[in-house]
């Protein structure tokens, strides 16, 4: 059974693999789609067309517990989700879609996609409700100390715990991209690299090339401008 | 912007906490929900059927009525909800749009009532989704057609001022208005069948002396016959210079066939006259006779099936030339085989190949006259497989122009064989709209001066309106920017404030690349500094709204001048602002003053001859690059910047 597709969107279709492992990830929710789901699938037959995956996130209780969003934000940004994607994950090429829309002039796939990879905690290419409000929990809700972890994490592609040149230029560049060409002053070849090592200077205290978290952490927290800025968003929801 | 995706609108600015670390700048301020609560459900009662939907999916278009402060006008008090007399079936397709973000037309439903529900709801029918919207068109075409066509109909009403000519013309072209135009309708057609029966009888047998073999009537009643035909040219040839003279367009009159066959059908009568009785010329006399019956032709103004048939023939005319063609191959290639195939009988008619011809026509009809027939065995093989493939050749087209004919007939030529590509024009210009609605709905409120820092908070924006603003202005520029709008306009300001560069137009960013890089040219700077006095003084009050965010980002002090200087030809260069979005009720104070701006923009642009981007617009040719001018170094490269255009 096709789910109807909504307007902007098709939500994934995961493989018979990836249909099992999201099984053991969410072992306390109720799976009654999932057996359905299962039975239509063919497993010798791969050009078939698979089944849409339905995923139900945890119950507002548990969701209220590991979030510090009261019942009805939980409520009013499920809804919102649901509408989007009613088969419950958001995979990287939807993101990617829905996050360009707000930046019609610029080219926002790349910055999508580390974004996705920050908000994709457990690595499984796909973000359920719970990954997606937990993250925003933490950026709208959290201490400025959760704001600007949250920010090193997605510095840091490899999550190897530094960032190092070549990370934040990539970061950078995906930053410009979302400009697009239609800007003034034009956009110079260099200047995501100039950023780069103004970036640099400022936040590699022991010049060693890279950025740890606790540099990164007590350089923001000495900086007015990025103290105020990361209050900006708090009332969002 | 998509209603699907102002759900992600709180995400993506959630999400812009990861620029903060990164930008040099501070941030704006963001815009706060001063009416903030939480969202509840509305009643919308139609017509007494209750629909029930929260009040943030009504707030997703605010330039319509649902979506705006209009809505209050129909709330009803008592039952605290919101009462529309109007049909509940077609307000479901409404309500859908505002949920799902498309707007279907049903099937069942009339497109005028619908057009109706639309125009009163504050929908514009263009963003029909495209699984409905050629149903929708076709429809409306349909409906307009059948107005056009009642419209005609009652056309017959005679309109006051009409001269002479035009009711003679209007008489010879509605035989029906007047008593008069039925009298000659007639008259003529009565000569029309007196003169082509004429033709006829002319040549029958009729009566023989005894000593004489038997003549045909036309050379034993010579006189009456003449005399016949000259009443029946004379009809005719009155009738032909009195439309001429009563048709609006004589040239294109003239061209018309109906009046090429009533040439036709009168003129060899005259050349008859006008020709001596001599022998050397009468076997021409008697071909010129033939086209006599063309005067049969005359009879297609008074039917109409005729002339559809006519009509049908020439938009037939490809599938006519493909039955010709084919045959035409067919007859070459079994014309052969037989001439060859008979070529060893004796005494076979079959003497050459242009002589098989006309057996294969014959066969290949299926008449079969029997005047040439295959003797050899061959011969008999190739005849039957070519009246057998004769069969097929023939029958294939003629359906296709039959069904062709039944169309037009129904259809009364009222088909438009060019709607597809007016439909798929359309259509992609409705996808322009839409793409580019959001992006400019941002620039409109940049440049009104709405992402002010620090004047946000402000209700009613007062300080940032030009001298101009009015009340009334104000209100129009509230009620533009939605809540929804001002939070991702401010989500795309805060991007430009980490990165350092500004959005802009994109005919604006090839404008001011071109006035730039006319700053490097030191020689044209004296035409350039005359136009600064008219620039300056119609675009003042511009600039008073947009030096502060220039002085604001600009990094290079020493080119500060020249880029406010590129900044007053940017605002005085911008054309019309495109009216496409639907949230951009701003505009009103944009013509304004753009009207002065508009004569003199477009004067420093005459000036231009310089490289120009090769993307869209045709300006004046490549001139050589630029001299390097050493004072500027912060400004690009023109000549590095065209090809980095160009490669785009």
């Amino acid at each position: 059974m096709l789910y109807p597709f909504p307007s902007l969107l098709s939500c994934p279709v995961l493989s018979e693999t990836q249909l099992i492992s999201v099984t053991h990830l969410f072992p306390g929710a109720p799976l009654p789609s999932l057996p359905h789901a299962l039975s239509l699938t063919d497993s010798t037959d791969s050009d078939l067309e698979l089944a849409m995956v339905r995923h139900q996130p945890e119950g507002l209780e548990q969701l209220q517990a590991q979030t510090k969003f009261t019942r009805k934000e939980l409520q009013s940004l499920y809804r919102g989700f649901k509408n989007e994607c009613p088969s419950g994950l958001v995979d990287e090429e939807t993101f990617k879609l829905i996050y360009s829309q707000f930046f019609p002039q610029g080219d926002a796939t790349t910055y999508a996609h580390f974004l996705f990879n920050a908000f994709d905690m457990d690595r499984n290419g796909s973000i359920r409700f719970e990954d997606f409000v937990i993250g925003l929990s933490v950026l709208l809700r959290g201490s400025v100390t959760e704001k600007l972890r949250w920010a090193f994490n997605l510095y840091d592609i490899n999550k190897d715990g530094y960032i190092t040149k070549e990370e934040m230029l990539a970061i950078m560049k995906s930053i410009y991209d979302m400009m697009g060409r239609y800007t003034f002053p034009s956009v110079k070849d260099d200047a995501a690299l100039e950023h780069v090592e103004k970036f640099f200077q400022k936040m590699d205290r022991n010049r060693d090339g890279v950025v740890t978290i606790d540099e990164f952490i007590e350089t923001c927290q000495t900086d007015e401008n990025i103290m105020s800025s990361m209050q900006l968003f708090e009332n969002v929801i | 912007m998509a209603a699907g995706v102002a759900a992600w609108l709180p995400f993506a600015r959630a999400a812009a906490i990861g620029w903060m670390p990164v930008a040099n700048l501070p941030m704006p301020v963001a815009p706060t929900n001063k009416t903030k609560h939480q969202d509840e459900l509305i009643i919308l009662n139609v017509s007494g059927r209750r629909f029930q939907t929260w009040r943030n999916t009504l707030d997703r278009y605010p330039d319509t009525l649902l979506g705006s402060s209009e809505k209050e006008f129909f709330f009803n008090e008592e039952t605290r909800e919101y009462f529309f007399d109007r049909d509940p079936d077609v307000f479901r397709s409404i309500l859908n749009f505002y949920r799902t973000g498309k707007l279907h037309y049903p099937r069942y439903e009339c497109i005028s009532a619908y057009d109706e529900e639309l125009a009163f709801f504050g929908i514009i029918p263009e963003i029909i989704s495209d699984c409905c919207y050629e149903e929708y068109k076709d429809r409306k075409r349909e409906n307009m057609e059948r107005l056009m066509d009642d419209l005609e109909d009652n056309k017959d009403s005679k309109l006051p001022n009409m001269t002479f000519r035009e009711t003679m013309w209007r008489a010879f072209e509605n035989p029906h208005t007047s008593t008069m135009a039925l009298v000659f309708y007639y008259v003529t057609g009565f000569f029309i069948a007196i003169s082509v029966i004429t033709n006829v009888v002319e040549t029958v047998p009729c009566g023989s002396m005894p000593n004489q073999r038997d003549i045909p009537c036309g050379e034993r009643y010579t006189e009456a016959f003449f005399c016949m035909d000259t009443a029946c040219v004379m009809i005719f040839t009155v009738e032909y210079l009195m439309r001429l003279f009563a048709a609006p367009s004589r040239y294109r009159f003239m061209r018309s066939v109906m009046s090429i066959i009533d040439v036709v059908a009168i003129l060899p009568y005259y050349i008859g006259l006008v020709m001596t009785n001599n022998e050397d010329v009468s076997g021409a006399f008697v071909t010129l006779r033939v086209f006599r019956v063309f005067r049969i032709f005359k009879f297609s103004r008074h039917s109409q099936g005729l002339r559809i048939l006519g009509y049908t023939l020439k938009s037939c005319a490809s599938e006519l030339g493909f039955l010709l063609f084919s045959l035409t191959m067919a007859i070459i290639i079994f014309a052969t085989v037989m001439f060859y195939a008979e070529k060893g009988s004796s005494s076979s008619k079959f003497t050459s190949i242009p002589a098989s011809f006309w057996y294969t026509i014959v066969t290949m009809t299926t008449l079969g006259y029997g005047d040439m027939v295959p003797k050899t065995i061959a011969g008999k093989i190739f005849g039957s497989i070519c009246s057998l493939s004769g069969v097929l050749v023939i029958a294939l087209p003629v359906p296709v122009i039959v069904s062709n004919f039944s169309r037009i007939y129904h259809q009364n030529q009222r088909a438009d064989k060019r709607r597809a590509q007016k439909v798929q024009k359309a259509r992609l210009a409705r996808m322009r709209i839409s793409k580019s609605g959001s992006s400019t709905a941002c620039l409109h409120s940049k440049r009104n001066g709405l992402n002010q820092s620090l004047e946000l908070t402000l209700p009613y924006y007062k300080m940032k309106l030009s001298p101009q603003g009015s009340l009334e202005e104000d209100q129009q520029m509230k009620k533009a920017t939605s809540l929804l709008e001002s939070q991702h306009h401010h989500l795309l300001h805060c991007l430009e404030k980490t990165t350092n560069h500004e959005f802009v137009d994109e005919r604006l960013y090839e404008q001011g690349y071109l006035q730039t890089a006319l700053q490097n040219f030191p020689s044209r700077s004296p035409s350039l500094s005359s136009e600064e006095g008219i620039t300056g003084t119609c675009c003042s009050r511009r600039t008073k709204k947009n030096t502060q965010p220039l002085s604001a980002t600009h990094t290079h002090s020493h080119t500060h001048n020249l880029q406010e200087l590129s900044a007053l030809h940017i605002q005085c260069g911008e054309q019309q602002p495109l009216n496409t979005s639907r949230s951009s009720l701003n505009l009103m104070s944009d013509e304004s003053g753009s009207l002065n701006c508009k004569s003199s923009g477009l004067v420093t642009t005459a000036i231009i001859s310089i490289p120009t981007p090769p993307s869209n617009n045709s300006r004046a040719s490549p001139d050589a690059p630029p001299p390097p001018n050493p004072d500027a170094p912060p400004l690009p490269n023109p000549g590095t910047d065209v090809v980095k255009i160009s490669a785009l």
